[in-house]
């Protein structure tokens, strides 16, 4: 008795009850589907984090002023103002592994052009904004450290404000108002879109921090923080050693004191976010594995009744000199036909479905290979694992017991 | 996955001259140089119902030669399917011993007993046991596949086997779309494609009318006499068991009778 000669009962079996085959099936196809289209949700999700990162920069830092200690009292981030742009020097100077930094200082304005006037962030850096960053400038140019060094009123638009202040012409070169003071557009910046943290990106205005500090904070020496670009994303960690042991330095800090500054890096916010989003994965491919344990509970079920059902077939073909084993094997081949032809249209399910979801709902989603291929393995897994036990019992029918029965 | 090769040769047998009414043992003696295809010793079979026990066999000894042509009579309850299912391995007696062509069948596994009934034994079922669904062709090829035959021998064998039973033009017939007589011949042909050297048939007449039968006993007759088939069959009808040579009376699990034509 050879495997092809089993196969072709078994697909014969199947074939004569063709309703109830695809019945059986839909355990497996819905839990197939729903285990490969959530797992491509899941790794969308995934991908649409690094994106978002790396498009902030991956080799991103920030330092911001620590919490002051007096007296017990312990103050929130940024309760006090320590930092100076020659810390951000020193960073650039003395860390190897910082390859830019830039002080960074904003406020809230009103700007204003023509009769268009927005609320907005007036965001102050030097001019290694676009590098560090990892934004380019779309129109226009960035500015230089000429600008910075006269704390000129030259401005770079985010998108969001320019589109909003000059509808349908040119910003650059036109003049425009920050809290009254005249700015000229230089540039524009390209469209960076939503943050993952819901914030328009694009709705900013970005000049010389020198000018935020002297034409519009009233000539304050101290900055709100640096934002600092790694030599690698691999060296972020290195960096951030480097940049607190410089700061510590810098602010004459004993070892016992706390440092009065944060050291902050994007790798540990894409963790963080990593990671909930891996619970979410594996919360959504727990509940299609139970849809698929059900879906295999369902080919037992069924299993056992085509048993019952045949139990005059099976005494015939023992009669006649079917082993025990033939039996099982072919019953056991028959369930996991059932998954396996299941398990592959389960897969097509999924892949609509998850190209449904990124339609439809614009969520994005990621079809791995590997995700088929568990699919498919695991519904075989199922056939082998809910199909033994039907065969087992099929093959250890007694002979005249099975040819009596009506 | 096959019990040997199957030799094709059948030994031959020397009709002994015995007279009516010969008992079985008497005709043991005289033919101690041949070896019997069938040889029982004292078996029992009893079945269990909860607390109550049924002795349907209480001890059984009986040698069939090879070619002769049995049949096995008796009144309902006897024990005659239950020591036919004893012969042809499908079950196991619960005591006493059962040689089979030699071999000793009363301790076998299931898989075992099932590559005997697949070589040594074809069956013929009063109610026929054709696989339902499945057509002529392969109910008859079925034997073979757990004999595991190459596929030419297979279809040169079923197509000889449905010519010997006249039913060829059938091979891609139903089983519920033949008669009873042509399923019965599907049965014999079913049951000859392993060529065994042995058939049992139980009450292979008993769902036919009385031509059919008769079509059905000549070509056992046939089977018996050309093929040197060695043939037990159980019967309720005294003109089915009169194309036996020797008639097997049965009575509360034991035999009554044994007599030779
Ligand atoms: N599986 C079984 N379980 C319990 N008792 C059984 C079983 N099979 C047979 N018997 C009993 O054994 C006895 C002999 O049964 P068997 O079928 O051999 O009779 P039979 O001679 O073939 O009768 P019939 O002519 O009606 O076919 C009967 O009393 C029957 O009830
Ligand atoms: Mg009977």
């Amino acid at each position: 008795m050879n495997f092809r000669m089993i196969l072709k009962i078994s697909i014969k079996a199947l074939n004569r009850n063709k309703v109830r085959s695809v019945l059986t099936m839909l355990g497996i196809i819905i839990g197939v589907g729903s285990l490969i289209s959530m797992v491509s949700l899941g790794q969308g999700a995934q991908m649409q984090i690094q994106e978002a990162i790396a498009a902030r920069g991956a080799n991103l830092l920030y330092v911001r002023p620590g919490s002051r200690r007096t007296r017990g009292y312990h103050g929130g981030a940024g309760t006090i103002n320590t930092l100076v742009p020659a810390d951000a020097e020193a960073i650039l100077a003395e860390c190897p592994s910082v390859a830019m930094a830039s002080p960074s200082v904003g406020v809230s304005a009103q700007v204003i052009f023509g009769n268009q006037n927005w609320s907005t962030r007036i965001e102050g850096f030097n001019q290694e904004f676009p590098e560090i960053r990892n934004w380019k400038v779309a129109q226009g140019t960035f500015f230089d450290e000429t600008h910075l060094k006269t704390a000129a009123r030259v401005a770079v638009l985010g998108q969001t404000v320019s589109d909003l202040l000059f509808p349908g012409m040119d910003p650059v070169g036109q003049t425009m108002r920050i809290r009254n003071l005249p700015f000229q557009v230089i540039g524009v910046l390209e469209k960076k879109g939503q943050s993952s943290w819901g914030r328009d990106n694009d709705d900013t205005v970005v000049v010389p921090y020198t000018t935020v500090q002297k034409k519009m904070l009233g000539g304050i020496l101290n900055i709100q923080s640096i934002i600092i670009s790694a030599i690698s994303a691999r060296a972020t960690y290195t960096a951030e050693l480097q940049i607190t042991e410089t700061l510590r330095q810098r602010h004459k800090l004993r070892v016992s004191q706390e440092n009065d500054f944060q050291v902050r890096n994007l790798s540990e916010y894409a963790e963080a976010a990593a990671e909930t989003n891996q619970t979410m994965t594996v919360l959504l491919a727990c509940i299609a594995a139970v849809s698929l344990l059900v879906g295999g509970i369902g080919i037992m079920n069924i299993m056992l009744v085509a048993v019952t059902e045949r139990t005059r077939e099976i005494g015939i073909r023992m009669a006649i000199g079917a082993r025990p084993e033939h039996i099982r094997v072919q019953f056991l081949v028959e369930s996991i036909l059932l998954c396996l032809f299941g398990g592959m249209l389960g897969v097509t399910l999924g892949v609509v479905g998850s190209f449904a979801i990124s339609g439809l709902l614009g969520w994005p989603t990621l079809l791995s290979s590997s995700s088929i291929v568990l699919g498919v393995g695991f519904s075989a897994m199922i056939g082998i694992f809910f199909g033994y036990y039907p065969a087992h019992k099929a093959s250890m029918l007694d002979p005249i017991d099975a040819l009596r029965y009506e | 996955m096959t019990l040997g090769v199957y030799k094709t040769s059948v030994e031959i047998v020397t009709p002994e001259s015995t007279t009516v009414g010969e008992s079985g043992n008497r005709e043991k003696e005289k033919s101690r140089s041949v070896r019997p295809v069938i040889s029982l010793q004292n078996v029992k079979k009893d079945y269990s119902l909860g607390v109550e026990t049924v002795h349907a066999l209480r001890g059984i000894t009986l040698d069939v030669l090879p070619g002769q042509f049995v049949a096995v009579m008796g009144a309902s309850g006897s024990g005659k399917s239950t020591l036919l299912n004893l012969i042809g391995c499908l079950d196991r007696p619960s005591e006493g011993t059962y040689l089979l062509d030699g071999i000793d069948a009363s301790h076998l596994s299931a898989a075992e007993r099932a590559d005997i009934r697949n070589q040594k034994i074809g069956f013929i079922f009063q109610s026929f046991n054709l696989l339902p669904r499945t057509s002529v062709w392969e109910n008859v090829e079925a034997p073979m596949l757990y004999a595991g035959l190459p596929k030419d021998v297979r279809a040169e064998r079923v197509r000889h086997a449905l010519k010997t039973v006249g039913i060829s033009e059938k091979a891609k017939a139903l089983p519920n779309q033949l008669s009873g007589g042509q399923q019965q011949r599907v049965a014999v042909a079913r049951a000859l494609v392993n060529r065994p050297p042995l058939m049992l048939a139980d009450e292979p007449t008993g769902n036919l009318d009385s031509v059919t039968a008769e079509e059905i006993m000549k070509f056992l007759q046939d089977l018996n006499v050309r093929r040197h088939i060695t043939l037990v069959m159980v019967t309720h009808e005294a003109d089915i068991a009169a194309y036996a040579r020797r008639v097997i009376q049965m009575k509360d699990g034991l035999i009554q009778s044994d007599y030779m034509k």
